[in-house]
């Protein structure tokens, strides 16, 4: 009866903290804190029917971009590459009335963008961004201007201060066809 | 003199390791009930395409997915190649998107409604017709806050 007064030997529990801390990498290298990001837009509320007709807006204050089933983009009754659409929405929005084909001011500086119903999806989200560039960068302009710090680490204050100035009105159309069939 | 000789005899007592055990398993069970395993099985295979102004998606349980791409290969057997929308843990068409919109409203507080956003979770490949048709469809729906969902990145 040696091993009764011996008693249970105890069990090593020295290797437990190993087997939790695998346990525990694994969890942490799976886990994916995956943050979903996009491009955030406001559609129009379906118009009423017995709405007014909306005020006139001058023809000088609407950048029109379309894009074809080509995924071509025509800018102002104009071909222009992907590549110049940021300067040239950049500058239609800053125009300040120094051209006076182009806006009147940023306030009142207007985006349409229109689409075929064959147009790529990629080419339509970049289109969007760049359109998005354009605004992001003459608020980042402004706000060192005015505030002598980046747009994001501005105050809410702040913030909706350079929105007002530099509000984002990308209007996206009611579904068109143009530039031949889907 | 002795009473410094007697410390010095007795050593640094060792650190007790028995707790450590204790502490991994609450970080590792903090880890296992934070991580989600995706809910929905997806049937359409997405790449969202790039995009650098990107902003982050806050509240999730605010979000509701709208997923389109063509039906990964396993399915297109039955349901064809072509570009489809899947919500939830199935396919749908363009017509489901209301009712789609209307319960995952029912599920939420009311006063949260406002903040609901629908995020389309679209393939890079998609015509932007079906895109429209989706659009659309949550206009009538009153479902105004929009997402596309992008990746980081640039072309």
């Amino acid at each position: 009866m040696a091993s009764k007064r011996r008693g249970l030997p105890e069990i090593n529990a020295g290797s437990m903290a190993d087997i939790a801390f695998l346990l525990l990498i694994f969890f942490l290298v799976t886990t994916t804190m995956d943050v979903d990001t996009g491009i955030a837009r406001k559609l129009p509320p379906i118009p009423e029917e017995e709405q007014e007709t909306p005020p006139e807006i001058h023809a000088k204050n609407i950048y029109t971009v379309l894009i074809n089933t080509n995924n071509q983009l025509l800018v102002e009754g104009e071909y222009m590459d992907i590549s110049q659409l940021k300067e040239g929405a950049k500058a239609f929005i800053d125009n300040n009335g120094r051209d006076p084909s182009s806006s009147e001011n940023p306030e009142k500086a207007i985006i349409s963008l229109q689409n075929d119903r064959g147009t790529q999806y990629v080419t339509y989200i970049r289109v969007q961004n760049e359109l998005a560039a354009a605004y992001n960068e003459l608020r980042n302009k402004e706000a060192l201007n005015k505030f002598g710090e980046r747009y994001i680490d501005l105050n809410k204050t702040q913030k909706k201060e350079i929105r007002k100035m530099y509000p984002q009105k990308i209007s996206e159309a009611e579904p068109k066809n143009i530039g031949g069939d889907s | 003199m002795s009473k410094f000789r007697k410390g010095e005899k007795k050593g640094m007592p060792a650190i007790s390791t028995a707790s450590l055990p204790d502490i991994v398993f609450m970080l590792l069970f903090f880890f296992m009930v934070t991580t989600v395993m995706r809910e929905t099985t997806l049937f359409v295979s997405v790449v969202t395409p790039k995009a650098t102004e990107i902003k982050k998606m806050e509240k999730k349980s605010l979000v509701s997915y709208i997923y389109i791409g063509s039906p990964i290969k396993r399915m297109q057997a039955s349901y064809g190649s072509a570009a489809r929308i899947q919500l939830n843990d199935a396919f749908a068409e363009v017509g489901e998107i209301q009712e789609f919109i209307a319960t995952e409203r029912e599920a939420k507080d009311e006063k949260e409604i406002p903040y609901m956003t629908a995020s389309i979770k679209a393939d890079e490949t998609v015509k932007m017709g079906i895109i429209t048709d989706v659009k659309q469809e949550l206009r009538k729906a009153n479902a105004l806050k929009i997402n596309y969902s992008t990746r980081k990145g640039t072309y």
